[in-house]
């Protein structure tokens, strides 16, 4: 596959870089020689049908299949400005998810308090210091556009809010660490309109802040929200450019089957 | 196509599969009643035996060859010891082996072979685990015929009941949330520690609970190990007025428990013993269900805040 040199110059640096990468389940090879950039400050979006292995692309960003046996990364993805490969098996994968933080497909908050959740990465890191917690706490809530909502019950239960509240609540718990990665694994899915567009805003408005890749089966919301995308279909990166590229003019006869809805 | 069964014939049918349900229910209703009944009889016939025999000096009152002056003093101090060293012992074990079963033990035929036989040892007749006891507690480790021999042989006993309900209390929780703490970067004894024991402490504790009270009326490994049948004194106290303010002789004193309390009144031939017998029958039927119901209401109130 083919990236388009000129357009991509047009933006800057790459966060991260991935190189060639395979990923197989046991003996199922769910990721076939992957290469693919993110850019620094953007928003790149994964689509394709189901089963397509666009979460499983996205998990390997934060090693999560390391948690389960059986699972082999071949290839690299380079994190930049170090270019350490954060797959490579001396680097830790607790490192990697100290680096990029992740938000799931449904919202997952811990039976604990509002202010419990947003902290627990923090404390995870070894901050104890009341003062500094309460303060990163308050910005990541405020960034995740919660604060308002949620500043007069910070010690209520977090699933006394609404499930959308909710997916905000898990967008503020993964930014309170300043990741400089921030992956999202189909955010709005199990939302509702009104939620889901509340989500879509926040996640344009960050990008001022931290590279975002994000996983979407909405073609819609990858038009909306995404700089970027990449059209995945049965483990292979078929087509990845400049959104308004994608879905004006595909390269690939593939791309423009799905993308116009003939299949999919 | 008109459809297969005119409706009239449908209707037919529906109520004669209906008639199974109807079968089936005055079934299982009967069969309940059954088990109910049986206990409620049996539960009654003690009420009425015992309960005239209870009072204050009933538990304050050591055996007696008197019927009417014996007391369980001795048997409900002893049981209270015996199940202390029980949970003691039980409750770190059986919660730290069903922790790293399930999180930390890798997937292999070895691991599988432990799970299979955890599992079996529930269903190891009680009395073998009191052979056991004998041989390795009493005689091999030096600890006689003590509460601390009839305590670690019992928390034997509860072991695989720990272990299986701290394992399925830790599967309950949505593997969303363990993932939730793994994705933050939290390491597995910070995911288990701060999020998989608080979130499943509920369904462990009533685990614990059940053990126990299968604990407290278990009869043939403390008699297997020598538990005395009368015993007119007290294990030494664990407090003391003088420092260290502590005292472990407990540990090592002779003791009896309340089913043998219990079943040394059964065996004597004065009716007027067989009412004490009943008498303690209830006090342990009703620490038992005190226990379970115990079980019932912390694991409600543990429950309510978290839903999934």
């Amino acid at each position: 596959m083919q990236i388009d040199q000129k357009e991509i110059a047009a933006y800057a640096q790459y966060k991260s870089e991935v190189k060639n990468l395979s990923f197989h389940y046991g003996a199922f090879n769910a990721l076939k020689n992957i290469d693919m950039v993110l850019h620094d400050k953007k928003i790149t979006a994964l689509i394709g049908p189901s089963g397509c292995g666009k979460s499983t692309f996205l998990r390997c960003f934060n090693r999560m299949h390391d948690l389960y046996p059986g699972n082999r990364y071949d290839g690299e993805i380079i994190l930049h400005p170090d270019d350490v490969n954060i797959l490579a098996s001396n680097v830790d994968p607790i490192e990697v998810r100290m680096r990029i933080s992740m938000v799931f497909q449904k919202p997952n908050p811990f039976p604990k308090s509002i202010y419990e959740n947003v902290a627990y990465g923090l404390r995870v890191r070894g901050i104890k210091q009341r003062a500094i917690l309460d303060e990163k706490v308050e910005i990541a809530l405020r960034n995740s556009a919660l604060w308002d909502e949620v500043k007069d019950r910070l010690h209520e239960l977090a699933f006394n809010l609404s499930g959308g509240q909710q997916q905000r609540l898990c967008i503020a718990r993964a930014l309170a660490t300043d990741p400089e990665i921030l992956l999202f694994d189909e955010p709005t899915s199990a939302l509702d309109p009104i939620a889901t567009a509340s989500i879509e805003e926040l996640i344009t408005d960050l990008k001022a802040k931290v590279t975002i890749l994000i996983v979407t089966h909405n073609m819609q919301q990858a038009a909306r929200v995404s700089d970027y995308t990449a059209y995945m279909y049965l483990g292979e990166l078929i087509e990845f450019n400049v959104t308004d590229t994608i879905f004006i003019k595909p390269k690939n006869k593939q791309t423009e089957d799905y993308i116009t809805g003939r299949f999919g | 196509m008109r459809s297969v069964k005119s409706l009239k014939e449908i209707r037919r049918i529906i109520i004669l599969h209906k008639r199974w349900d109807l079968i089936f229910m005055i079934t299982g209703i009967v069969a309940l009643m059954i088990a109910i009944m049986t206990f409620m009889a049996l539960f009654a016939h003690m009420l009425i035996d015992g309960l005239p025999r209870l009072s204050w000096a009933f538990f304050t009152s050591f055996p007696s060859r008197h019927p009417e002056s014996a007391g369980i003093l001795s048997a409900w101090v002893g049981t209270t010891l015996v199940m202390l060293v029980t949970a003691v012992a039980a409750v770190p074990l059986g919660i730290g082996s069903g922790i790293y079963l399930e999180e930390y033990a890798p997937r292999n035929f070895l691991t599988e072979i432990i799970e299979i036989n955890v599992t079996n040892l529930a269903g190891v007749p009680s009395i073998i685990y009191g052979l056991l006891a004998l041989g390795l507690f009493v005689y091999q480790l030096g600890f006689g015929q003590s509460v601390l021999a009839a305590g670690l042989a019992l928390a034997l006993l509860i072991l695989p009941v720990v272990i299986v309900a701290t394992r399925e209390a830790i599967r309950s929780i949505p593997v969303t949330i363990r993932e939730a703490a793994y994705a933050l970067g939290a390491t597995k004894w910070q995911t288990v520690s701060d999020h998989l024991l608080p979130y499943s402490s509920a369904g462990i504790l009533t685990g614990i609970i059940i053990g126990l009270a299968r604990a407290i009326g278990e009869t043939a490994p403390i008699i297997t190990i020598g538990a005395l049948t009368f015993i007119a004194f007290l294990p030494p106290s664990p407090v003391k007025d003088e420092f260290p303010f502590m005292s472990f002789e407990w540990l090592t004193a002779p003791f009896t428990v309340m089913p043998i309390q219990m079943f040394n009144w059964v065996s004597r031939p004065e009716e007027a013993f067989q009412l004490n017998a009943a008498a303690a029958g209830l006090v342990l039927v009703v620490m038992t269900l005190a226990m379970n119901g115990l079980a019932i209401y912390l694991r409600y109130r543990m429950r309510k805040n978290i839903k999934w």
